[in-house]
């Protein structure tokens, strides 16, 4: 057996930036001022910003020791349900920050942009053949805004067709951004159950859809990591009472080369990048969501779009049904190019990365059979769904499980979703950890469920092992502290 | 959360399915929410109070409870204007979990009359319904 | 492949334990006609050094600084990034990590966020920020949508010297929701022309970007007066936020909500994106706000920590009603520019911020000195509207040529325009540059 990762290392104290630096410092080389001062409006002018002035290793080390209370994909195992928290490969950072790219203005002209405009071009038709779907377009910032995009369009596509609908079907295994998208465009979600094997029935959705419905929405493979085996027969429900199919692909990893969404009755798709694509998240951020649609959608997808004449590449707005704009420019450039050099890497092997995503997730959940209570117990695609059910007599929760974990080296699952599974753990191994890893990923549940009968308090007080322990979260809704106040020592504002 | 034994449910209010209470208070009703609800939720750190001078129907939301991971609606046990509202909750939410029933109030409705609480729970009514929920 | 880590023996091994005969007998859940039996049509895989190359030569063929002068702002702004910066975003227990939802392993985040929201309240003058949206434009969108929730009022005046793509995306926000848009147009001194707002009933919003898509600087402390008698709020946008370390914050000035775009502080231009939505208001509205929120509170030995709060707002808690459907934001790019406010600090904030003025206050009167028009009075930060002689098309491409864009032509977004250039200058354009431009464009 090996060692687990989880250690007590020196965590070094580290103030707020505001509890540091003296005036007159800097931390920038400023530039050489090679103009005269011009006379400017004194009634226009304020007194600047109450920042603190801070030299560059103050600045340099506040960073560096922030950083080490953080763990990344690149620290360890990072299996949050839903997320795919894959490795983020380096080469695509490199490639992101090359001068050419990071360095581009978005409003030049379309010749002296050929080079990211053939990157977006291509990234669109390389999407378009993994999603099997008619079009792209890239510039939804995220998942979420993809899905507004999505419901946009089918807004707009009805509005075309002359109808107006109130109604959306959402599962209610569903991620909370579906049905906040959907009432931004005036759909009130219509919750549909899943059944006895976590998937959503033709009765039950051929009961919900009528003619104010705009359609469904769903996740496929949803976050109870099945497939939703019942699709075809609910897009022909849905297209047969002049519905939409909208799919969320937060879960499109498990199934690249594998299932394509526009030949199984999908109308409307959008991807996250920062998931199945190998983008970082950032600590939130900033990700890309694009939009995937049919052909019958396709005169609707948001403008500008690449167009290809004569061997150039150029944006085009002449697009009369669009829904319009989301973004001021062209969406997250930096992670398109991000994803672009991963589809590059990897080519059709793509599929073999959602295979492996599958095998990874499959043998978690059999290794794990029996130390915690599997929510179904059938095959999965890319995660699987315990509960705390077995723990439950020895008072012990989901919530007590994760956070043990950390001490272990571990970053936890995504608890207490979905939704329908009470107490729930969602785990996502994604195809990039080793069996080693895993292995010693179930070990650390097995020890913790052990220690669940004896030494609960260790679970209780856990974690133990990081810069600070479980937090007052209901201090800080109360009494909120939002920012840093203004001291008397940093002056003007008191 | 508590053992249906430890939970308080006094025999001076009425109960709603949706676990608020109403007790008449002279010419006005007071309205809460149960014991239950508020160990259900968990700590409360924020308490949207209904709008002084507007009528709500019977069943109608008029507020919320929210802790830090849920949200919970306030609905109307019965109908009427609401004449005042617990605002020393702004400042103090804990008291909907310290005391539901007391300095935990929420509201004050002018109701048309007693014969509005006919149709909620007694306390037995109701503790018979959150013995059907905990099995 | 590299990040592929599995063995034909490890995936023997592992199918034994789940009792599977081969790879493609996980898939059977999905029914044979939902499967894909080709192979994806994508290029064969390239090599980590076949990629270098292919992503270089994709790379030069860009025109960007210093081959190119490029005197374009609108929206995006180029500023010297200091090493510092890059350097420590880079750091990869910040850029591989998720939402930090897990408070104990992500302080490092939670902290970082922490002291962004504080920076910005402080740049902005407002009370406080969130933890960010996904660009300026998104932000004037959610601006708006709160500004409706506060006021109840689903009609909104946009001024039209907000960034017209700006517009664009609030339109598309907004008018599947119902909402009203009046945009009120362009006065003689290239500010807002605030005239017949007096007349509108039941306005819920003010909209007026400050510096405007003309660099002028508005008066809003007007808009605000006038936004506040009729019951309105006042959302304050903005383009280049590195103007406040020269003019008054937006806070001082009345406005209720203030967003806008943050790529200037220490995130490359990248064609546009990521950039940052920043998004701040007055503390009454705080339960308003769209997206997250980092607190400061306690541990339970009384040790100081960050976490997210006042969560119930989101779409994970408060689904259809939440107060935007905002999930992932820019998390790392407000890092990212709190890193560089933090280098700069108060002193060096302004100093740069009045050598951004004083760089586009030497070009302006250099342009005048050769005869050009500048038609507007107002006063500007770091881009003005500059007119150009006749066929300024011609001109245009033939400053292309020398490798000098020459801001960006107004005609596609302004009737009337067409002889009309959005000039910008930051710190980077040298005062060698702006004699380079104003030789060629008085040699036409």
């Amino acid at each position: 057996m090996k060692e687990f990762a989880g250690s007590t290392g020196l965590v070094l104290n580290e103030p707020l930036l505001f509890e540091k630096g003296k005036k007159g410092r800097s931390a920038v080389s400023m530039v050489r001022r090679d103009v005269d001062y011009f006379p400017v409006s004194e009634e226009l002018t304020g007194a600047g910003p109450n920042f603190p002035d801070l030299c560059e290793v103050e600045v340099v080390r506040h960073y560096t020791r922030l950083s080490t209370w953080n763990f990344g994909v690149d620290t360890g195992m990072y299996p949050l349900g839903s997320c795919t928290m894959k490795y983020n490969p380096k080469t695509n950072e490199r490639q992101a920050c090359l001068p050419g790219f990071a360095g581009a203005h978005p409003l030049l002209p379309d010749e002296l942009a050929q080079g990211l405009l053939k990157m977006m071009f291509e990234l669109e038709r390389f999407l378009a053949e993994i999603t099997g779907m008619e079009a792209v377009c890239l510039q939804p910032a995220a998942g979420a805004q993809g899905e507004l995009a999505g419901m946009l369009l089918l807004h707009a596509y009805l509005k075309s067709k002359g109808r107006k609908c109130a109604k959306i079907i959402v599962p209610d295994t569903a991620h909370g951004t579906n049905p906040a998208s959907a009432s931004l465009c005036g759909f009130a979600p219509v919750t549909v159950g899943s059944n006895e094997r976590g998937v959503l029935s033709l009765e039950a959705v051929a009961a919900a859809m009528d003619e104010d419905c705009a359609g469904i929405m769903v996740t496929n493979p949803n976050t109870l990591g099945f497939f939703e085996e019942n699709i075809r027969g609910i897009a022909e429900i849905v297209h047969s009472r002049g519905g939409l199919v909208y799919a969320d692909g937060a879960n499109m990893n498990a199934v690249m080369g594998i299932v394509r969404m526009g030949e199984i009755g999908i109308d409307v798709l959008h991807l996250n990048l920062h998931k199945t694509f190998s983008t970082p998240h950032g600590g939130g951020g900033p990700g890309a969501g694009p939009l995937c649609v049919g052909k019958k959608l396709a005169p609707f997808l948001p403008i500008p779009r690449i167009a290809r004449e004569q061997g150039l590449f150029r944006l085009s707005s002449d697009f009369p049904l669009s829904i319009g704009k989301l973004h001021a420019f062209y969406g997250n450039v930096g992670i398109m190019i991000r994803a672009y050099s991963y589809i590059l890497s990897l080519g059709p092997e793509l599929k073999k990365a959602s295979r492996l995503a599958v095998l990874n997730a499959n043998y978690v959940k059999e290794r794990l059979r029996g130390i915690l209570h599997l929510a179904y117990d059938r095959a999965c695609m890319h995660e699987c769904v315990f509960s705390d059910k077995l723990q439950a007599p020895l008072k012990i929760s989901t919530l007590e499980i994760a956070k043990r974990l950390i001490d272990y080296g571990f970053h936890p699952p995504t608890i207490y979703f979905p939704l329908v599974v009470s107490g729930a753990l969602m785990i996502e191994p994604t195809e990039t950890e080793t069996k080693e890893e895993l292995d010693l990923f179930v070990e650390a549940i097995r020890q913790i469920v052990e220690e669940a009968g004896e030494k609960r308090e260790l679970l209780y007080s856990a974690p133990l092992r990081t810069k600070v322990r479980r937090l007052d979260e209901t201090g800080a809704a109360r009494n909120p502290r939002l920012t840093f106040p203004f001291n008397d020592l940093a002056g003007k504002n008191g | 959360m508590k053992e249906l034994s430890e939970l308080k449910a006094p025999g001076d209010v009425r109960y709603t399915k949706e676990h608020e209470w109403a007790r008449v208070e002279g010419d006005i009703i007071r309205i809460g929410v149960t014991d239950y609800a508020q160990d259900s939720l968990g700590d409360i750190v924020f308490v949207e109070l209904p709008q002084v001078g507007r009528k709500y129907a019977e069943g109608e939301e008029c507020g919320a409870l929210e802790s830090v991971k849920a949200v919970a609606e306030v609905y109307m046990p019965i109908g009427g204007e609401i004449a005042s509202v617990n605002s020393v909750l702004e400042g103090a939410p804990g008291l909907v979990n310290s005391a539901p029933y007391s300095d935990g109030w929420i509201a004050e409705v002018k109701a048309s009359g007693i014969a509005d609480m006919e149709g909620l729970m007694t306390c037995d009514e109701y503790i018979a319904m959150l013995k059907g929920h905990k099995q | 492949m590299r990040y592929l880590p599995h063995t034909e023996d490890d995936i023997a091994r592992m199918l034994e334990v789940i009792g599977a005969s081969s790879l493609e007998e996980l898939f059977e859940t999905i029914p044979r006609d939902c499967r894909f039996e080709a192979d994806l049509k994508l290029p064969a895989p390239v090599t980590e050094w076949e990629l270098n190359d292919m992503m270089a030569a994709l790379s030069q063929s860009m025109a960007v600084a210093p081959e190119y002068k490029i005197f374009l702002g609108a929206g995006s702004y180029h500023h010297f990034i200091p090493a510092t910066v890059s350097y420590l975003l880079g750091r990869s227990e910040f850029s591989t990590s998720y939402t930090p939802y897990q408070p104990e392993m992500s302080q490092g985040t939670l902290q970082a966020v922490f002291e962004y929201q504080t920076y910005v309240s402080r740049l902005l003058g407002m009370d406080v920020a969130n933890a960010s949206l996904y660009d300026g434009a998104s932000a004037l969108a959610e601006a708006l949508l709160m500004a409706a929730r506060v006021t109840g009022r689903k009609k909104v005046v946009l001024s039209g010297l907000v960034h017209p793509s700006y517009r664009l995306v609030a339109r598309t926000y907004l008018e599947p929701a119902g909402f009203e848009i009046i945009e009120l147009a362009c006065g003689v001194d290239g500010r807002t022309d605030f005239t017949g707002l007096e007349s509108i009933e039941e306005l819920g919003a003010v909209a007026v970007q400050s510096p405007n898509f003309f660099g002028s600087i508005e008066d809003l402390g007007l808009a605000a007066g006038l936004a506040h008698d009729r019951g309105a709020l006042l959302v304050a946008s903005f383009t280049e936020p590195l103007a406040f370390g020269l003019y008054k914050n937006p806070g001082e000035l009345g406005a209720d909500i203030c967003c806008g775009e943050g790529q200037s502080f220490g995130i490359p231009q990248s064609y546009g994106g990521p950039g940052l939505g920043m998004f701040a208001c007055v503390k009454r509205y705080v339960r308003s706000m769209p997206g997250r929120l980092v607190g400061k509170t306690e541990d339970r030995d009384g040790k100081t920590g960050f976490v997210l709060t006042l969560a119930t707002r989101e779409q994970h808690i408060r689904r259809e009603k939440a107060t935007s459907n905002i999930c992932t934001n820019s998390g790392l790019c407000a890092v990212t520019s709190a890193m560089y406010m933090a280098s700069l600090g108060g002193s060096s904030l302004r100093e740069l911020a009045r050598l951004n003025y004083d760089k586009s206050e030497y070009l302006k009167s250099e342009l005048k000195k050769i005869g050009l028009r500048l038609p507007f009075t107002a006063a500007t930060f770091n881009e003005f509207v500059v007119e150009l002689p006749s066929d300024p098309q011609r001109l245009y491409h033939r400053l292309l040529d020398r490798k000098v864009v020459a801001g960006l032509p107004l005609g596609s977004f302004y009737p009337g325009f067409d002889n009309r250039c959005l000039l910008c200058t930051t710190e980077t354009i040298t005062k060698n540059d702006m004699d380079e431009l104003v030789g060629l464009l008085a040699g036409n």
